[in-house]
């Protein structure tokens, strides 16, 4: 199997020793059909064991392993090495503070996750003795796509809107809202309105696209932004316009 | 402690040279001020026929000229761009599902082109020019 | 050391934790819950699981039908009241996910859609695609959001269990960015740490996958059941050993042989059916052991396909078509094109046998309880005993919730009228914990590296602990893994940050593996015969009169475990002839 020497520029930072982050450059020999993660498992086995990044699936389902991969955020382990060419640079991913190394502090996304309700709230609570809810193929096609997160972050770090705004909600937390908000069993969409249709919510997105961009699993948050934008437009002018609505 | 996490700072003011798709947004977002100031310039277009023709007439001669014309010519351009890179989006925010399936983004970008040059059409009818 | 006192701590936050932590939640709001993981839990490897999960919903399927195929297919050393517990509860866990938002794929009706599945009889698996597992996973996470009793300690890494007077009392666990280590305190613990097939080179497994939960309960005490039975999986990529779903073949995929022959009939699963329209509980719809075991022999045949990764054979979904095979199996396609450059819709795919799950694990009984009073334990890192010698695939997902639920409840029962704990007793076992922790960090004569010592270890077991085993290599194996516990008390740290410090916990991991790897080996060399996924070329023949009975291995600290045995509950179905001939034998 053919074998070659690659380059990486590895962003390195241990707070117990560093004051800021500092780039390492390390040559790995690497099999031709490797992933950027099998490069740093293999710099970690046998070239430097203080190398820390998170990783565990290696096959793009688990969204533990996102990086900044010359400058662009990308699972580590679906970045194929066949696709660069000369040094690989990689960094922990944008926006987020650095923990250590590639690792970082994920707090901000992990609480804005839960504050917009990414659960099913009920329409019609049914007891499970009466079965399932029926739902048609195309009551769920209309859904799917945007269950299909991972929550990777990669997306929070291709976005500028979260850079320049941390209070932003960010993608991947409104298009989650967004997936209950079209599912035909739920009706928590007024609550989720509440947290995701403000200035700090889907209003602060202004339609850069980059996070469909970069979605490692073609999920299209840009996408659900602007449904979600759409639709709060077009509540406003039911409770606004319509006759009988003025409060 | 031994935590110190480190935070990156992104400049407010220089982070759209970081990637060029932040170049190609930011390149969208700029025709708004060109949009801007062709309103401003109808407004005012407007505003000086109502005062008469004599006006209307002084107006046109100072709009004409190559530098106007250069201008005008930057306007429609950024506004051609403005229109375009919107309607490329419209399947985001418009999706049409049918049955398990959704129309192809193709047809919605397609109906959005057909409706412009409807309506410009009927403007254009409107205003005696056709 | 700061103490976190809560009802109940639960370590792991996969499918069967996140299941138990919510049926804790949902019983009484006023529990303290404690939901600890290494991991974010939606990074848990549940979420890899693609297939789907077995529960009797549509007509003409029954209980029974599910309680037969479970228990042939585990060739009889399931404990039959644990899988008649399992199969009534299956579809009222599988209709509850659906009324938490779980994605299933539906009949035009609306109803719920299954698929047809190895081993099963009928079809019976729910699937959301060939994401099943991921589905599963983030519906249980989103949905303990709602509960502001479940407190979340994401990225803990589990040290020690904490025992006062014979009762399970709580557990030390290290934050893993900022290297503190604390106390907690727990009327109850379960462990849901999941599988641990990292101790073979070639597995499906993710890295977090390194036997921690199996680890804690049996140096605490608990015995490790029918470790040696680990379930290979026919069909993984034979570079990264990802997985290509049994849904493949569900959905009509054939296995080819180098001649383009299906070379399954050749194995008592004939004869051959038609391609694309497969035939339950036969050919490519035979139990993961007999088609794992059917690629070994036709290795030695010569009838592989050698290809760059190795010698393979050719799962063939061609005849499919795009249009399914985009609607039914799309990670599936994208997983090869991307890892393999094979297109499905184009290309057979060349696939190999990869170690998958662990059908052994922590002794429970039904109500998930471990011997250890206080200590529950349910999914992968447990051994309930539904899956005996062989799981059915589908099953496990679905034990998940069965079991993580029936782990709460029984935790609940359990805490009611405890007497309260000695704290001081637990604080000084926590300091004991942390010793053990300061002693690895100031270690100045370490000679063994990490990486060594775990290469070492899954060399041996891939060499000697496969598909086929037999008296010397099993009895090699034991004797390198006891040296290389010996040596592991030798290893030395490379990095000794207190922040996000990867090459401890690979250290912690290694240990653990270790201590599993020795309990798996021992049990294979002290079963003397073959049986489900425990195949021995010396002992060719299952011997029910012997063995109708689960290993129990204990540990024993640095010297070598001991083995003894349990017997096997048998309530309705005697050991019978397992048929995968599809009613032709």
């Amino acid at each position: 199997m053919n074998e070659r020497m690659v380059q990486l520029e590895v962003l390195r930072y241990d707070p117990q020793v560093d004051d800021e982050p500092h780039f390492q450059h390390y040559e790995v020999p690497c099999k031709e059909e490797w992933v950027v993660l099998d490069a740093l498992n293999a710099i970690k086995e046998s070239i430097d064991p203080t190398l820390n990044y998170r990783w565990s699936c290696h096959m793009a389902v688990c969204g533990s392993c996102g990086m900044m991969i010359n400058g662009e955020p990308r699972l580590s382990c679906h970045a194929f090495l066949r696709g660069f060419a000369g040094v690989i640079r990689v960094e922990p991913l944008a926006h987020f503070p650095i923990e250590r190394d590639l690792v970082t502090v994920a707090d901000d996304f992990i609480d804005k996750l839960k504050r917009v309700k990414p659960y099913l709230i009920p329409g019609e609570p049914r007891p499970i003795g009466a079965g399932e809810y029926l739902q048609t193929p195309a009551q769920l096609m209309k859904y799917r796509h945007f269950s299909m997160c991972i929550n990777c972050m990669l997306c929070y770090a291709a976005c500028p809107q979260y850079a320049l705004q941390p209070l932003f909600l960010g993608p991947a937390a409104i298009t989650l809202a967004h997936r209950y908000n079209l599912d035909s069993r739920d009706g928590g969409r007024e609550q989720r309105q509440q947290v995701i249709a403000t200035d700090e919510g889907v209003w602060e997105c202004s339609f850069v696209g980059a996070c469909s961009e970069v979605c490692p699993k073609a999920v299209d948050p840009a996408a659900a932004l602007q449904q979600v934008k759409v639709a709060s437009t077009l509540d406003w002018f039911r409770e606004h316009l319509l006759p009988g609505s003025a409060t | 402690m031994s935590r110190r996490p480190f935070v990156r700072l992104v400049s407010g003011t220089r982070w759209y040279f970081g990637h060029p798709r932040y170049l190609r947004y930011m390149s969208r977002e700029v025709t708004c001020i060109f949009i801007g100031a062709f309103a401003l310039l109808l407004l005012r277009a407007v505003e000086r026929l109502s005062a008469g023709q004599a006006a209307y007439a002084s107006f046109l001669a100072a709009i004409a000229g190559p530098w106007s014309a250069l201008g005008l010519s930057l306007v429609v351009i950024f506004a051609l761009h403005n229109a375009v890179s919107w309607f490329n989006v419209t399947p985001k925010a418009l999706p049409v599902q049918i049955g398990e399936g959704f129309l192809p983004g193709g047809f919605i970008v397609a109906a959005h082109y057909a409706a412009w040059i409807l309506v410009s059409l009927a403007v254009l009818l409107f205003a005696g020019v056709l | 050391m700061e103490t976190i006192v809560a009802d109940v701590a639960i370590v792991g936050a996969g499918g069967a934790g996140l299941r138990a932590a919510i049926a804790l939640a949902e019983a009484d709001p006023k529990l303290r819950i404690a939901l600890i993981s290494k991991v974010y839990p939606m990074r848990s490897h549940t979420c890899a699981a693609e297939g789907g999960a077995a529960g009797v919903i549509k007509p003409g399927d029954s209980l029974d039908m599910h309680f037969d195929d479970t228990v042939s297919g585990g060739d009889w050393l399931s404990d039959q009241d644990c899988v008649e517990y399992f199969v009534k509860e299956a579809p009222g866990e599988l209709l509850q996910l659906e009324h938490w938002g779980c994605p299933w794929n539906r009949e035009a009706d609306g109803s719920v859609a299954v698929r047809s599945f190895g081993g099963m009889k009928k079809q019976r698996t729910w699937f959301a695609a060939d994401k099943s597992g991921f589905h599963i996973l983030h519906t249980l996470f989103q949905t303990s959001l709602r509960f502001p009793s479940i407190v979340r300690f994401d990225e803990y890494y589990v040290l020690d269990l904490l025992l006062d007077e014979g009762r399970c009392r709580g557990l030390t666990a290290m934050e893993m960015r900022s290297g503190l280590i604390r106390q907690f305190n727990a009327g109850a613990v379960i462990v849901a740490g999941g599988g641990a097939g990292r101790m073979f080179p070639f597995t499906t497994n993710g890295a977090i996958k390194t036997g921690d939960g199996m680890a804690l309960a049996y140096r605490a005490g608990v015995p490790l059941k029918d470790m040696e039975f680990v379930q290979y999986h026919p069909t993984g990529l034979p570079n990264t050993g990802s997985l290509l779903t049994e849904a493949c073949r569900g959905e009509g995929g054939v296995l080819l042989n180098r001649n383009g022959r299906r070379y399954l009939q050749d194995y008592g699963m004939g004869p051959e059916t038609e391609p694309g329209k497969p035939q339950l509980k036969t050919m490519e719809l035979g139990p993961r052991d007999r088609l794992s075991q059917a690629y070994w022999h036709e290795l030695q045949k010569g009838n592989t396909v050698s290809t760059r990764w190795g010698e393979c054979v050719l799962l063939d979904m061609r005849h499919l078509g795009e249009r399914k095979i985009n609607e039914r199996l799309p990670l599936v396609r994208e997983l090869a094109i991307s890892y393999l450059g094979v297109d499905i819709v184009t290309d057979p795919v060349p696939v190999r046998p990869v170690v998958h799950y662990m059908m052994g694990g922590i002794a429970t009984d039904t109500r998930a309880a471990t011997p250890l009073p206080g200590l529950f334990a349910a999914g992968e890192c447990a051994c309930v005993s539904l899956n005996g010698a062989n799981r059915l695939g589908s099953n496990s997902l679905v034990e998940l919730l069965v079991f993580g639920k029936r782990a709460a409840g029984s935790a609940i029962e359990y805490i009611r009228d405890l007497p309260a704990a000695g704290t001081a007793a637990l604080t000084a076992r926590a300091q004991e914990s942390q010793a053990r922790i300061r002693e690895l960090f100031s270690r100045t004569d370490g000679i063994e590296s990490m990486s060594g010592l775990r290469r070492e270890m899954t060399d041996t077991m891939e060499k000697n602990v496969g598909i086929y085993r037999d008296q010397a290599g099993l009895q090699q194996a034991v004797d390198t893994l006891g040296q290389l516990r010996r040596r592991y008390r030798k290893v030395m740290l490379s990095d000794r940050s207190n922040v996000f410090n990867t090459d401890l916990f690979q250290v912690l991991e290694l240990g653990c593996m270790l201590d599993c790897a020795e309990a798996l080996t021992v049990g294979a060399l002290a079963r003397r015969e073959s049986r489900g996924a425990h195949q021995r070329l010396d002992w060719a023949k299952r011997d029910d009169d012997h063995y109708l009975r689960h290993s129990m291995v204990h540990y024993r600290g640095s010297g070598a475990p001991r083995v003894d045995y349990q017997d096997v509950v048998i309530t309705r179905s005697p050991p019978g002839l397992r048929d995968y001939s599809g009613g032709h034998q």
